[in-house]
């Protein structure tokens, strides 16, 4: 018998929600030992999609072929006998279990006892042959995130996946632990393996896939080969209409006005490490200053310490020539876009209109004499919602139930609206599509003309590239070099990320 | 004679501690899978007046345990549909359980008057008299019944089940982490039924130690006296552990045969405050202790398998 081409093929999938239609006839197909990327924003039905495949949901019709024989899917277990193997974006590992437990968790067998020898044997032999390195005996809550990863993949090639799902595997890498990836991924497709690569990092996409098929608001726009594809046409498929996010040209800065000055800040992190070591930094108004480095180097900390969330352990910093102590409660001076928008930017479960005040819900017009102004409230929100585009069915839904982009702009409203004097943007496209990404992008452009000082911490460095008009990078707690925003380029930039000082220019 | 009461009160630790052990055991299986089971007091309550009603008609010990255990299957089965399959709050199930349970109870016991004037059987003691008259020894332990023996050897088989074996893995895996227990192709509710209904199990054994252990009588209201409730606070202080929280179950049953025995002094204080005295240890225990524990990380939230 012939050896089937495809190693998956899923015909006119459609999956409805209660009042939505996730999937619409989308089809795709993946043949063996092939990257196939699926692309499409955040909300398109990617996830969705690949949750019917995994026998998450089932779909309401549509076909899944295996190796060019019908199949039906009913639950993961099943999914996993097909040689099915799924990386989530959010990692399904049990973060108090060490590695091997991981592994082992699930796998049927007949003994009562855990028997781990084997397994600990067959690991380690995998983590030889892709040359994804981990300990087996670590709790899974002390690797780096990128060694996560490396377990996910590893849990699904121990389970002998022939396809293998990646969902947005490159959001946690550092820029070395992606080439790692790739370097797995064509060893894996060179034994005949095939893999679906999900993302919206077009440049990724472009550099790893054979083919992608890209999908939007449920539905197929269309299948092409990547050595077709560009990223500015796989842009435009994606979102439906033109986009970038490159730089644009600006105005030359006026004057330099410096508004946020720090003088020798030190700080601990969570952990009691110091996090930030003797830390200089002005921004002046009207410039947008770059923050690059790999996370975990301090920016968590340098945020923190200028909103006030954090306290020094020693040194100054200054908005104005205001200490921030005495002004972070005044939105005049600080606009304060968090790392997580979830977690510290939004409260979930309450509404639009309550995440819009939150900030000075106790302030006129919003309340008086002790009580809510529900009136003021309502049309702030509705004014709000007009004037930064959030979609939501109306102001009274919780926030929770808008897609990432428009917890953003809500977070956006709410910071900026007050016109403060500085801007402190943490990852504000952290998990944004293309379209959202540009949209945050205009945002901090148009801060910028309107003079405000922008702190913009980031670890895409595309978009530090394109924003910025100073960069600087961080190691360590410590600015390892500052660059001009025109004339850096990447390869400089990646230099001070891994810690090597630049050279003396003569 | 200063020895006497020392001696006696190692012993009386011991007989305290097992009902609490046996509790223990099983919410440290039903909390691990997420799940708290604040149904315990009610549920050992029941398995309390079972054994005795069950060992009063049969006459049989054995056929008690057994029934005793069918109802902690039934009861640990019914909480687990609630809470797991139906999502209800855990705080207010455990309490409906409680509540239930208490007017079940009396009801029940007014009923059967005629146990109420005899004794019925209890656990027997396995070692022969010669080894009971053993100084010290023989008091303290040889002359315990077999029920504080397999109590207190129970929390090790707990710690091989739960660390060593595949059920035990999975158990501690949901908890943690359910959607990575589905995604491996478990079936997260079944775990978590097994794991509440294992508690429920222990729970109403621990019930039926406490009145078949020694006693061998059920006083109506306040049987169990919130042993139930120590001994969720023991499996927090324990920190989801099995030996640990046996030590806890241990120190709260030392302090309890402790207050007894003090009242029996005719002390100054008034025995209401040496009542207290048991609470007021895991109380502190707990402050001290509950910082430095890991908590599994959906206990006592309910599982929503749509949600990914």
């Amino acid at each position: 018998m012939e050896e089937p081409k495809f190693a998956l093929q899923m015909t006119d999938i459609t999956k409805r929600f209660p009042g939505v239609l996730a999937n619409d006839r989308i089809s795709l197909d993946c043949k063996k030992g092939e990257v196939l990327g699926l692309l499409g924003e955040n909300g398109a039905g990617k996830t969705t999609l690949m949750n019917v495949l995994y026998g998450m949901h089932q779909p309401d019709s549509g076909k899944i072929l295996i190796n060019e024989k019908e199949v039906e899917i009913t639950s993961p277990s099943k999914a996993i006998e097909l040689g099915i193997g799924m990386v989530h974006q959010h990692f399904k590992l049990v973060e108090t279990l060490t590695v091997l437990e991981n592994i082992v968790l699930g796998i049927p067998s007949n003994k009562v006892f855990l028997d781990l020898e084997p397994i600990r044997r067959r690991l380690l032999e995998l983590c030889q042959e892709y040359e994804l390195y981990v300990d087996p005996d670590a709790e899974v809550w002390k690797l780096p995130v990128g060694q996560q990863q490396w377990v996910e993949i590893l849990k699904a090639l121990y389970r002998n996946a022939q396809v293998l799902v990646l969902d947005e595997p490159t959001a946690v890498l550092t820029p070395s632990e992606s080439d790692q990836l790739c370097r797995a991924i064509r060893r894996l497709t060179s034994e005949g393996r095939s893999i679906i690569f999900i993302s919206h990092k077009l440049r990724e996409v472009v550099e790893i896939t054979d083919r992608v098929t890209i999908i939007r608001d449920g539905k197929l726009v269309g299948t092409i080969p990547t050595s077709e594809a560009t990223q500015a046409k796989l842009a435009h498929m994606m979102v439906g209409r033109p986009v970038s996010i490159d730089r644009r040209s600006r105005p030359a800065l006026q004057q330099k006005k410096p508004v946020l000055v720090m003088k020798d800040v030190n700080a601990l992190d969570e952990r009691g490490i110091q996090a930030l070591k003797n830390f200089n930094l002005t921004v002046h108004a009207g410039e947008i200053v770059g923050v690059a480095g790999v996370d975990g180097n301090g920016q968590k900390e340098l945020a923190e310490c200028i909103s006030g969330l954090k306290k020094p352990v020693s040194g100054t910093i200054s908005v104005n020539d205001t200490l921030i102590t005495d002004v972070v409660a005044d939105p005049k001076f600080i606009g304060f876009i968090p790392e997580d928008r979830q977690k510290t930017g939004l409260v979930m479960d309450f509404s639009v209109a309550e995440n819009l005040i939150i900030k000075e819900y106790d302030k006129e017009p919003y309340a008086e004499k002790r009580l809510l102004n529900l009136q003021n409230i309502k049309e702030h929100a509705q004014d709000m919602i007009k004037k930064y585009g959030i979609k939501t069915p109306t102001d009274t839904v919780k926030v929770s139930t808008l897609s990432g982009g428009n917890q953003q702009k809500v977070i956006i409203a709410r910071e900026l609206d007050s016109e403060p004097i500085l801007d402190i943007a943490c990852h504000p496209t952290r998990g944004l599509d293309m379209g959202a990404v540009a949209g945050v992008h205009d945002v901090l452009m148009k801060e910028r003309e309107r003079g405000a000082a922008v702190l913009f911490v980031s670890a895409e460095l595309q978009e530090i590239l394109a924003l910025s008009d100073r960069i600087i990078v961080l190691f360590r707690g410590e600015i390892m070099g500052e660059v001009d925003g025109d004339t850096a380029d990447a390869f400089t930039i990646g230099q001070l990320m891994l810690g090597q000082a630049l050279e003396e220019k003569t | 004679m200063s020895y006497d009461i020392i001696f006696s009160w190692l012993q009386a630790t011991l007989r305290w501690s097992a009902p609490l052990l046996l509790v223990a055991v099983g919410e440290i299986f039903s909390e691990r899978s997420g799940i708290i089971n604040m149904g315990i007091e009610g549920i050992m309550l029941c398995g309390a007046l079972c054994g005795i009603a069950a060992s009063f008609y049969s006459q049989n010990i054995l056929v008690a345990v057994l029934a005793t255990i069918a109802l902690g299957a039934i009861m640990g089965l019914a909480v687990a549909y609630l809470t797991v399959s139906r999502r209800t709050n855990q705080v207010v199930t455990g309490l409906m359980v409680n509540m239930l349970a208490t007017g079940a109870t009396n009801l029940l016991f007014a009923m059967m008057s005629e146990t109420r004037s005899t004794r019925v059987g209890t656990f027997p003691i396995i070692f022969p008299q010669a080894m009971q008259k053993i100084p010290v020894l023989g008091e303290i332990f040889f002359c315990q019944p077999i029920s504080t023996w397999i109590a207190f050897i129970l929390p090790f088989i707990a710690a091989v089940v739960l660390y060593k074996t595949k059920w035990g893995l999975n158990v501690r895996a949901v908890g943690d982490h359910p959607q990575a227990v589905a995604t491996a192709g478990l079936s997260v509710i079944k775990i978590k039924y097994q794991a509440v209904i294992c508690s429920g199990i222990f729970a109403a054994l621990g019930g039926c130690v406490l009145t078949l252990g020694e006693v061998g009588y059920f006083a109506s209201g306040g049987m169990t006296g919130g042993r139930g409730f120590i001994v969720m606070a023991a499996v927090v202080v324990g920190g989801w552990d099995p030996l640990r929280t046996a030590i806890a179950c241990i120190i709260f049953g030392a302090a309890d045969a402790a207050q007894l025995r003090l009242q029996g002094m005719g002390s100054v204080i008034p025995y209401q405050f040496l009542q207290m005295l048991p609470y007021l240890i895991t109380v502190v225990a707990l402050t001290g202790m509950v910082k430095s524990s890991h908590v599994p990380k959906t206990w006592g939230a309910a599982y929503d398998p749509d949600s990914h």
